[in-house]
């Protein structure tokens, strides 16, 4: 594990690798041609090794993922680069009415191996329509998984676990992680792989839990850093790569022996990821509970493009530090 | 109009038979659900039968028994699947709208499968050259902006993509020219796609016009080609209000007046084959199928 790698570089070469490897798969987006390389660059140096495969394409995200999954229909692999994670709406019928759809509503299982890459996320000053996180709109899709891309798991692996499940999967990529590093833990903490989740935690026992999407991983880390030296509370962080569906199960035995479980999402408040999960283990750990499962996100709102606006709304280390002490004392 | 061989007359009846079937079974309350039917509209697949190859795609939509009917000639299948019967093509999962079978595939959203097209045509151009993708669409899909979306990437990037548009005059119950401003000759050659219009009824004729315009697309030049047509029932059941004399061309009207002994002695024994299908497939047990359970909580089988 190369430590000084950046997530995006990671990415970058996962797709190199992924395009090299298999002759089979594709990538479709919105300015991808080199020198440009993409929006946030992470398809750089694709369309000059692999230009039949890397095709640039008319601003058309509906027709984008169309012909993806019309290539994944013939037999080919797809990956479609949004520009930005919100003009995935543009395309939510291609998404839910017709690759989710077609794996199974013709009867017998249609393979779709097809990805859809959403860099997402504010704190980067893009304002309301380039900012958000649009997991909730897309969970609980029949024959529809959502990842996150997280600075624990390789991007590789993922790649080739979606493609491998042959539906359609949503790969959301929090931008401000892109020039972060992978592998990379504050030095009081260390981690692990628990199946598809990443644990890091300190070692000792442990006051609270963090269930976060890897876009929320570095917020999570740096509350927990505060809490641990300012509050003297000790906690682990779970990232799962997979978000949706997500089995719990091999994390149970953690989440049951700590005083709080809280979510931390990054997406507007309401109708979330983080609230369908914790029903969910609401109901699993029924009884070991000590205190209800604490959600935590960003506000019911839009998201304000100036700096200090913006910080106020989305989700920040300090909004998970609040909440984790809130639901101790409470 | 010229003398059809028998196999063709007898495909084209088969489909209005059943058809005919379908809305019958309908009124006696013997099927679920809804189904649009293509009555009058027969000629347009069976035209082009010849002219595709099992290595292309047919993309059908709706109002798509007469595309499948004329791809797989399986009137079984296709009405186990409507009825939800074991056989059906699908499991009776995709029912009427959503069938999958090889490469022919029909999904219920209009203008969702221009761009799928698109895409598979991309494919063809590379791995099978020589191939196309064939799509049906109607009149009103020309309000969906997905049409427009695949049409220029398919010309930008010349693949064989075929475009049958079944123009018949109404969408649901709307009139072309509530719908439409402008026409569809107009927007093809916006993108620079050819675009022919086919007004006859004459299925030789038809096919001798589009013969050399399909293998153009074969060579990777999308083609447009608009069939002036006539919905002659419903567009599911019941649910006609176009007043009664509004002129609706019958292309069986004309030929059988040309043709009466060919068309009585095919269309008895179309009427006799789906009678007996329909019987037989009546009888079959359900459709098994079990939705694949996922992780997420709240499911329980009924």
């Amino acid at each position: 594990m190369d430590a000084r790698v950046r997530v995006g570089e990671n990415l970058n070469q996962a797709l190199h690798g992924l395009l090299g490897d298999d002759p089979g798969v594709y990538v479709l987006g919105e300015d991808l041609l080199d020198p440009y390389g993409g929006a946030f660059k992470i398809t750089r140096g694709l369309s000059t090794r692999f230009p039949d495969r890397v095709l640039t394409t008319p601003l058309s995200e509906g027709a984008i993922v169309g012909a993806a999954s019309g290539l994944a229909l013939a037999g080919e692999k797809a990956i479609v680069e949004m520009m930005f994670g919100d003009f995935a709406g543009l395309a939510f019928d291609q998404i839910v009415n017709f690759a989710a759809k077609s794996v199974s509503m013709y009867g017998r299982r249609v393979p779709m191996p097809l990805v859809i890459r959403c860099p997402s996320g504010g704190n980067r000053g893009y304002g309301p329509t380039h900012s958000q996180n649009l997991q909730k709109h897309f969970i609980g899709v029949p024959g529809l998984s959502l990842f996150e891309m997280s600075p624990f798991h390789d991007n590789r692996a993922v790649l080739d676990r979606m493609l491998a499940l042959e539906e359609p999967c949503l790969l959301f990529e929090d931008k401000v992680l892109y020039t972060r590093r992978m592998y990379e833990v504050d030095e009081l903490f260390s981690w692990d792989l628990v199946e598809d989740v990443a644990v890091v935690r300190f070692d000792g026992d442990l006051d609270y839990a963090l269930i976060a999407p890897g876009g929320v991983a570095h917020r999570a880390i740096a509350a927990m850093r505060t809490l641990l030296l300012s509050h003297d509370l000790a906690g682990a962080l779970l990232v799962p790569s997979r978000l949706y569906p997500f089995d719990p199960a091999a994390v149970l035995p953690l989440l049951g022996q700590v005083g709080l479980v809280c979510v931390a999402e990054d997406g507007s408040a309401g109708g979330t990821w983080g609230s369908h999960l914790a029903a969910d283990l609401h109901t699993r750990l029924w009884g070991s509970l000590r205190r209800p499962i604490r959600l935590v996100s960003s506000a019911d709102s839009v998201i304000p493009t100036a700096a200090h606006l913006e910080r106020d709304v989305v989700l920040q280390d300090s909004t998970i530090c609040r909440a984790v002490l809130e639901a101790l004392d409470g | 109009m010229n003398r059809l061989a028998d196999e063709d007359l007898a495909l084209l009846l088969l489909i209005r038979s059943f058809e005919r079937k379908l809305l019958a079974l309908f009124e006696r309350g013997e099927l679920n659900g809804t189904t649009h039917t293509c009555l009058g509209q027969e000629y347009v697949p069976v035209s082009l039968r010849p002219l595709l190859r099992d290595g292309d795609w047919v993309f059908s939509n709706h109002r798509g028994h007469g595309h499948y009917l004329a791809r797989f000639e399986d009137p079984e299948g296709l009405l186990a699947e409507i009825m939800g019967r074991k056989g059906a093509v699908c499991d009776g999962v995709g029912g009427s709208q959503h069938l999958h079978r090889d490469r022919y595939l029909s999904t219920g959203v209009q203008g969702q499968s221009l761009p799928v097209a698109t895409g598979v045509a991309l494919h063809l151009k590379r791995r099978e050259p020589g191939g196309l993708a064939c799509v049906y669409i109607g009149d009103g899909t020309w309000g969906e902006g997905a049409v427009y979306e695949a049409l220029n990437m398919a010309q930008l990037w010349r693949l064989p993509l075929l475009v049958v548009v079944e123009h018949n005059g109404i969408a649901q119950s709307t009139p072309t020219e509530l719908q439409m401003a402008g026409t569809i000759a107009g927007r093809a050659a916006a993108f620079g796609i050819e675009h022919t219009r086919v007004t006859s009824l004459d299925i030789s004729e038809i096919r001798r016009h589009l013969a050399p315009l399909v293998e153009t697309v074969r060579g990777g030049a999308p083609l447009v080609v608009e069939f002036a047509t006539h919905r002659l029932g419903p567009h599911s059941k019941g649910d006609d209000t176009r007043p009664p004399d509004v002129v609706r061309s019958d292309w069986y009207a004309a030929y059988q007046a040309e043709h009466p002994d060919q068309s009585a002695r095919l269309e008895a024994a179309a009427r006799a084959r789906v009678d007996a299908i329909a019987e037989e497939v009546a009888a079959r047990p359900p459709a098994a199928w079990t939705p694949a359970a996922g992780s997420p909580a709240g499911w329980m089988p009924a």
